[in-house]
């Protein structure tokens, strides 16, 4: 079980909630559940987000597991140069 | 497949040499290509034509003169490349800006193009083209576009991450908050408030390597590109995107680069090259001049921002706000919000609230530059900070130490931080001779810090072992910064052969899996991390082919210090066999031997830097010159130091040229003034003092070697650095970026009045 924060963009379609609990075992079974949840986030979930856990920035790998209690934050995807 | 990216400490022998790079001798000797330098038969010459108006509704286009021109082969308008982009605002907005569409929204922005057997044949069609404007109200300063009655760059903009939603449109396209705690009440337990507000104008990357490109469309529907890039994979999907190709069907082969620094991150006139050529049936050459990439390539923002910072008196930080308005050109982008989750990113901070704002203005597309958004924002907090320091008449460096982000801190954009290095910049910072070597006439010295985000990718990698044991390693990152010379050590070390029994190359789109585009620091970081992996495989493949040699178990073959050995008293007195040996045999013990690796190469991990810059300033004309320049920088493992030290001195470079005199100077016409490097004054080496560099080794836990990119975080700190050392020299702030003569002189000369 974790709780999600969402960036301030997500909320309002996510019944206007910063944070999420979800019981997830894995970044990708958290998006899934979350957009299960919330149908509105599947647009900014596709190609959109990135996912910290435990303050590691994660942009491509969905396999990543999280560990109990972990903390999550959704953030946008970054652009670099 | 997976890989295990752990750390592990161990000695090198090849990583952290400095042999030469593989494509040195090419480049200094004129051999290697660029974009400009391929041809291929029957070629035509493309040229652009571009708005002179910065905001004009296109009411007709007539090309009929032009096509009449003899020479001419084909003419290309918005037409010719329908919206094929469903709905995604991005790809539509990279579509409107390759060519426009209802509105000329900069100017420089292409209306229509030209193919034609020669230039002089492009140049003269490009006159009989009929455009029919009607010329709109524009807006180009970032806080003029915010008021009530300026004019709408689109008038369709809705500012997003507002709650309600404004109901009229407006140029603010987004607004975005991070931060936690209570500010206000941060703000009243301090004892020392500094508060200001900024500027920064607008700069360009400044490649020396304008955008250039060969494409040719084929009847069956196939296609070639030839191209300057930074991520031929993502041009590939981005021209097939928007020409309606299929993806397989579209080989894009990068060239050399001479410098992209984020500004080739995505298309300019790739996909008219292509529908010019699909039009025409022949290959066209599109060549960006040099007032081309400065009115319609992609710059980085000019900005606003205010910044308010509490402490008490011993120096501790109770409050940080921002508020950080950054130009986006005519599209929506994130720059803003980068700003913001990037300004207070170095501190430990209890309460901390920063609100980006997105500007539409009518100049050209922002792109990427570096740690794009991250320097302009150091520059106002470090400013901020250093001018704070002064009121406590505290060191600065110490009061920065003293509130340091470190493992632990909740960042100011969100997430808590894991080991971070921060702290060990500092520290380096503070026992560098640099900070206590005296100082002369008219001289400051200013510090200040910088941290960006790292991140990695999609990458994909080859590993072949050639018959007589030499080894290609062909990867899908584009080389900006030497990353074949690190690769090849990085190979060498893994098999445990020669640095120079390994090619590198750059594979093209067709003969290698999709790889993300160099940036954000990735391309050493990525691509070693998938090179030890196919290294890995590989050896797997050997240790097997080894066994077979001998015919004995694979279980009774281990790989050491490039060879196979035959373990245990069974097999133990076999003379090891080398990777030339193995290799030699391969045609009889399975064929081939390579190895092969697709990872994603996530935790990167965030990234810090400190300088220290002195600067002395001529008080009768306002020039001045940085006479000490030096960089701390973490880097994880430096593969390659030289290139390292290269990474550190370019960022720096870029950001002393940044600070001093680069900037985007537009008449009232809208019109950029100075779209040439007569004008726009990049530094040249003469401008520039030896930039001293230490490089910092604390082991990224996300990497089998501790590899951290290192590309980007050395252009954050420099704005602020040289502001705070001009500062210091004529004892008055400077606010405002550039900080020119003229602006040097304006100051003293304020100062002297009051």
């Amino acid at each position: 079980m974790v709780d999600v924060t969402l960036w301030a963009g997500l909320r309002p379609l996510a019944d206007n909630q910063k944070v999420v609990r979800v019981e997830a075992r894995t970044i990708r079974e958290l998006l899934r559940k979350l957009e299960e949840r919330y149908p509105g986030l599947r647009g900014p979930f596709r190609g959109e987000v990135a996912v910290a856990v435990d303050g590691v920035i994660y942009r491509n790998d969905w396999s990543k597991e999280l560990p109990e209690g972990a903390e999550v934050i959704l953030m946008r995807r970054l652009s670099g140069g | 497949m997976s890989f295990d990216a752990a750390y592990r400490s161990k000695m090198f022998n090849s990583v952290g040499t400095r042999p030469l790079r593989p494509d040195g001798v090419d480049k200094v000797t004129g051999r290697a290509r660029y974009g400009a330098d391929f041809n291929m038969p029957g070629q035509l010459v493309a040229r652009v034509l571009r708005s002179p108006h910065a905001h004009a509704r296109i009411k007709s286009i007539n090309t009929t003169r032009a096509e009449a021109l003899k020479g001419v082969k084909a003419i290309v308008t918005a037409a010719d490349l329908p919206d094929l982009t469903d709905g995604d605002a991005e790809l539509f907005a990279i579509l409107d800006n390759c060519m426009a569409r209802t509105k000329a929204m900069y100017d420089g922005h292409a209306v229509a193009a030209v193919a034609a057997i020669d230039e002089k044949a492009a140049k003269a069609a490009l006159k009989l083209i009929e455009v029919d404007y009607e010329v709109l109200p524009h807006v180009i300063d970032v806080d003029e576009a915010t008021a009530s009655d300026a004019p709408l760059v689109d008038d369709s903009c809705i500012t997003g991450g507002m709650d309600p939603a404004p109901k009229t449109p407006s140029n603010i396209a987004n607004r975005a908050e991070f931060g936690h705690g209570d500010v206000d009440a941060g703000f009243d337990q301090a004892d020392i408030i500094v508060e200001r507000s900024y500027k920064t104008e607008q700069t360009h990357q400044g490649y020396i390597e304008p955008h250039a490109c060969v494409a040719n469309c084929n009847t069956d529907g196939s296609a070639e590109l030839w191209v300057c890039t930074q991520g031929h994979f993502v041009y590939r999907q981005n021209c097939a995107d928007l020409l309606g190709l299929e993806v397989s069907k579209l080989r894009v082969t990068s060239s050399e680069i001479g410098g992209g620094f984020g500004g080739k991150t995505h298309v300019w006139t790739e996909p008219v090259a292509l529908a010019l050529s699909r039009k025409a049936g022949r290959p066209v050459k599109l060549v960006m001049s040099r007032e081309e990439v400065f009115r319609a390539s992609g710059p980085t923002s000019a900005t606003s921002i205010d910044v308010k910072v509490g402490a008490k008196k011993d120096g501790t930080i109770t409050a940080a706000s921002a508020t950080l308005r950054y130009a986006s050109g005519p599209y929506a982008g994130m720059w803003a919000e980068l700003g913001a989750m990037t300004s207070f990113a170095c501190y430990d901070l209890e309460n901390v609230k920063t609100v980006g704002f997105e500007i539409l203005v009518n100049r050209p597309k922002t792109t990427a530059y570096r740690a794009p958004s991250a320097p302009m924002a150091a520059f106002t907090v470090e400013s901020a900070i250093d001018e704070l320091a002064h009121k406590i008449g505290m060191d600065a460096v110490d009061l920065r130490i003293k509130n340091a982000a470190a493992e632990g801190t909740r960042s100011s954009y969100g997430p808590v931080y894991g080991p971070i290095g921060i702290g060990p910049t500092l520290e380096a910072a503070k026992a560098h001779p640099h900070m206590s070597a005296p100082l002369g006439k008219n001289q400051g010295r200013g510090m200040a810090c910088g941290f960006w985000f790292n991140f990695g990718g999609q990458t994909c990698t080859d590993l072949n072992v050639n018959a007589d044991g030499t080894v290609t390693l062909a990867v899908g990152t584009v080389d900006v910064g030497g990353s074949r010379a690190s690769l090849s050590l990085i190979a060498a070390e893994e098999l445990g052969i020669e640095y120079t029994d390994i090619k590198a190359v750059i594979a093209d789109t067709a003969t290698l899996g999709y790889n993300d585009m160099t940036d954000g620091s990735r391309g050493t970081f990525s691509t070693s991390m998938a090179t030890i992996s196919a290294a890995r495989n590989a050896i797997e493949v050997m240790r097997q082919r080894a066994a077979l040699m001998w015919d004995i178990p694979p279980e009774d073959v281990y790989w050491e210090d490039g060879h196979a050995h035959a373990s245990g008293t069974k097999h133990g007195n076999r003379a090891p066999l080398s990777v030339k040996e193995i290799a030699a045999e391969a045609g009889n013990t399975g064929g081939p031997i390579a190895g092969h690796s697709e990872l994603v190469a996530d935790g990167a991990g965030v990234s810090f830097a400190t300088h220290i810059c002195d600067i002395e300033v001529d008080p009768e004309t306002g020039s001045s010159r940085v006479v000490r320049y030096t960089v701390i920088q973490d880097a994880g493992k430096a593969v390659h130091p030289s290139y390292v030290e290269g990474q550190y001195q370019g960022g720096a470079a870029q950001g002393i040229g940044w600070a001093l005199n680069e900037e985007y100077i537009y008449g009232e016409d809208g019109r950029l003034q100075n779209p040439g490097f007569l004008d726009y004054r990049i530094p040249v080496c003469s401008d520039l003092p030896m930039i001293d560099t230490q490089i910092l080794e604390i082991p990224n836990p996300n990497h089998p070697y501790g590899v951290r990119g290192v590309g980007e975080t050395s252009i954050v700190p420099p704005l602020a650095a040289i502001a705070n050392a001009v500062s210091n020299a004529v004892g008055v702030r400077m606010t405002h970026i550039p900080i020119s003569p003229p602006r040097i002189l304006a100051a003293l000369n304020d100062t002297a009045e009051s």
